[in-house]
């Protein structure tokens, strides 16, 4: 009887009616298109300076403009995408790989020793603010795309490895973890093949906000200058060549800043949506 | 007598309605129009200009807090300072300067010929930290004649000996304060040294007890700003009176078009070089230099970084001088040619460092050189350091293979003779001309010199000769008086006056 008047819609629906995880899908799937075929095509070379048509405003030759080196601003926000989201991809990647099995393997040592340290070390790094830090990891060891992803992918690592331990721990409470551990199956298989799967939704979710956060993070160091280094574009760089020009032409600063914008409310918009959608309880009660 | 005629104002303006007052105001906004607020980008290090290399120390103290024997003028001419005038011994080598009378330090005690033996000893000394020895190098002995007489002698003739003695490295300072310089500055010039609020300002106020002429301001401020945005913030909000290196070329139309501004663009003494380091292969073939020289268009980079202002330059020489011989035909743009002497040199997958110091003519130029060196077949990685790394790595540590510098320093193509010098030249046939060069003293056979410097450097390709850096200067209408050029690093402050 219940069963019939809870009508229980359908994943596709749930997409459907979700205007947030729409926008911000289709905002980053922009993107992400803009990225991938910069790789074979772009409407100009992003790295052509040509002196005579600099500081051109948008037109058709042109559709986002030119720089103060005559370079086609479309070609640089497509190629400079690229670096965005490389660095940041591989970023949360180094955060998941690292920070995951350790908040996985502090979890199963529960009120030990190891878990200790490996949270108190995470401790350490949360301690510090996240872009300070890439700031004074890029410093150290010079500017440039791999050690920005360095800097960022490290302060990934407490996010992921807090957020996994914590997922954990209640799950490792749970009957069934409890009757594989009684069938004498180790903890690190446990947590392989019981508690990560039922931990991936949270990852997803966490991931994208911190790919969005790590775009953020790769645009601030670039704008400093420890990002990605010329002739490389980059949106953070952009903004700050722009910085002297803004009252003679202000696209300059406007094109990468409202980039970086969509960009960062794309992803948050999406990740606020996958949130709804993956968690069933949250499912329940929306509908 | 201003005071008097201020307080009768007052009486007038109390007895009288509010439209008096208001008179009143607009007229001592007029009575403080003797002070001037001085942008500048870089802080000096320190405010002893015999004891630091920084362009910024003579920038604030040069003719205002300290004199020399003699001084540069607007123009680059030398003219008697402290030295009202002199005489040079037949054979060149006797210099006897006959001193200013009644010339006081600021502490108050009497510059005589005993401060201009000390100071001189002192900077030619061997523990000396004068950041530019050289220009005393030949100075054999200083002798006291008496109080107002000083005798100077050389070991050889030196045609450029008072062109020397007007730096700002050879002002005269006296012995009991020159310690103390450094941060609280006691020279003989017509201000004085107030205060100086780190990272903001330093403040220079009027002597009243000086020497020469009396100048037309009372308080001299020089700000602090190295961010080219908030200069133009400040510039455009009236924070700032001048600012006679405005470091943002691009704002200048727009602040010439301003009413209010005036926009004055003169020449300096820096010429704009891509150093490359002459003893690091490849680099330390000729024909790999001339190739790089070829693929540089210099116009591109003044229009590019600089915004069009700027002189093209073909050698390391400043083309406002009399001697300057006009070179850049011998390098021009001819990216084929470039390709051409690569390919003679064998050379192919070339990758060089490019180090680029923080101004816009580094960073903006370096990314347009790049560019113009990948259209030949040479790749670049640009690493943009700050000044201090810059120092460091390229100018100290000669880890480098190109940069991009301006050498501010005037008539500074000596520095090609050093062999310890960054780019690593220290070429043989080079050394023998510039030595030619210091003893002779005809006019003519000087000149004759100079150009064959100017060419011999042009010739071995020693470095990529981009451009005259353009002193762009910008400054409130009102202001008058202050150079248009920089024949040497300085705001000289003395004709500096309001207009209204």
């Amino acid at each position: 009887m219940s069963e019939q008047t809870i009508s229980q819609p359908s994943t596709l629906q749930l997409i459907l009616r979700s205007n947030g995880f729409l926008i911000g899908a289709g905002l980053t799937a922009i993107f992400v298109l803009a990225a991938l075929v910069s790789f074979i095509w772009t409407p100009y070379d992003a790295t052509q300076i040509s002196i005579s048509d600099k500081l051109k405003t948008p037109s058709a030759a042109h559709w986002l403009g030119t720089d103060h080196f005559g370079r086609d601003m479309l070609s640089m926000i497509m190629v400079g995408a690229r670096v965005s989201m490389a660095v940041a991809f591989v970023a949360v990647g180094v955060g998941i790989l690292a920070g995951v099995p350790l908040g996985l393997y502090a979890a199963s040592k529960r009120g030990g020793l190891i878990d200790e340290i490996i949270m108190r070390g995470n401790d350490l790094i949360f301690a510090f603010p996240s872009l300070l830090l890439a700031i004074m990891i890029t410093a150290v060891f010079g500017p440039g795309a791999v050690n920005a992803i360095i800097a960022i992918g490290i302060f990934n690592i407490p996010v992921f490895a807090r957020l996994s331990r914590g997922a954990a721990l209640s799950l490792w409470q749970r009957e069934y973890i409890m009757a594989a551990q009684v069938c004498g199956k180790s903890k690190a298989l446990i947590s392989l093949e019981h508690i990560l799967p039922n931990i991936t939704n949270l990852l997803i979710v966490q991931g994208t906000i911190q790919f969005s956060l790590g775009i953020l993070a790769e645009a601030g160091l670039a704008y400093v200058g420890l990002g990605a280094q010329p002739p490389l574009p980059s949106w953070g760089r952009m903004l700050n060549d722009a910085q002297t020009l803004i009252s003679i032409a202000p696209h300059l600063a406007l094109v990468p800043g409202l980039t970086i914008v969509l960009t960062v409310l794309g992803l948050n918009l999406m990740g606020d949506g996958l949130r709804d959608l993956l968690d069933p309880k949250l499912r329940r009660v929306k509908s | 007598m201003n005071f008097n005629h201020l307080t009768s104002h007052k009486m007038r303006a109390l007895a009288a309605s509010c439209a008096v007052a208001a008179f009143m105001v607009s007229s001592t906004a007029h009575a403080m129009n003797t002070d001037v607020t001085i942008g500048m980008q870089l802080e000096p290090p320190n405010l002893d200009p015999t004891g630091g290399a920084a362009a910024a120390i003579d920038e604030v103290v040069y003719a205002n807090v300290f004199e020399g024997l003699t001084r540069f003028g607007p123009d680059g001419s030398v003219n008697p300072a402290l030295a009202a005038s002199w005489e040079i011994s037949e054979d060149g080598t006797v210099y006897t300067f006959k001193l200013n009378d009644g010339v006081k330090f600021h502490d108050g005690s009497d510059m005589n010929a005993d401060d201009v033996k000390f100071s001189l000893d002192r900077a030619r000394a061997e523990d000396s930290t004068n950041a530019q020895k050289a220009l005393f190098a030949g100075i054999t002995s200083v002798d006291v004649v008496d109080p107002l007489t000083v005798r100077v002698t050389l070991d050889k003739p030196n045609g450029s000996f008072l062109f020397n003695m007007a730096w700002g490295d050879a002002v005269i300072v006296a012995p009991e304060t020159a310690d103390n310089n450094a941060s609280n500055p006691v020279g003989t010039g017509p201000f004085t040294f107030k205060n100086w609020a780190k990272g903001d300002a330093v403040m220079l106020t009027r002597n009243a007890d000086y020497w020469g002429e009396a100048v037309k301001l009372e308080n001299v401020t020089f700000k602090f700003i190295s961010d080219p945005t908030a200069a133009f913030a400040a510039m455009m909000a009236e924070d700032i009176d001048a600012f006679p290196v405005f470091p943002a070329p691009e704002n200048l139309a727009q602040l010439g078009a301003d009413p209010r501004f005036e926009v004055v663009v003169g020449s300096t003494e820096g010429e704009t070089i891509l150093a490359m380091n002459n003893k690091k292969a490849p680099l330390d073939n000729i024909k790999v230099r001339q190739a790089i020289t070829h693929a540089i268009d210099r116009q591109a980079i003044i229009d590019g970084a600089m915004f069009g202002y700027g002189t093209p330059i073909g050698t390391h020489f400043a083309p406002h001088n009399p001697d300057y011989v006009d070179l850049t035909a011998q390098s021009a743009y001819d990216p084929e040619k470039a390709k051409a002497l690569l390919q003679e040199a064998g050379v192919s997958d070339l990758t060089l460092t490019l180090k680029l110091p923080p101004p816009s003519y580094a960073r903006r130029g370096g990314e347009i050189i790049a560019a113009q060196l990948r259209e030949v077949g040479i790749d670049t990685e640009i690493s943009n350091l700050e000044w201090a790394q810059w120092l460091e790595q390229a100018f100290r540590g000669k880890d480098f293979d190109l940069t991009i510098v301006s050498h501010t320093e005037p008539f500074d193509i000596g520095i090609y003779a050093r062999d310890d010098y960054y780019f690593q030249y220290g070429d043989a046939d080079f050394k023998a001309i510039m030595d030619d060069l210091k003893g002779e003293t005809d006019p003519a056979k000087r000149s004759a010199l100079i150009a064959a410097a100017q060419q011999k450097i042009a010739d071995d390709a020693v470095n990529g000769y981009l451009f005259q850096l353009a002193r762009t200067g910008v400054a409130n209408a009102k202001l008058k008086g202050l150079w248009e050029n920089a024949p040497t690093q300085a705001n000289d402050m003395t004709g500096v006056y309001w207009s209204e």
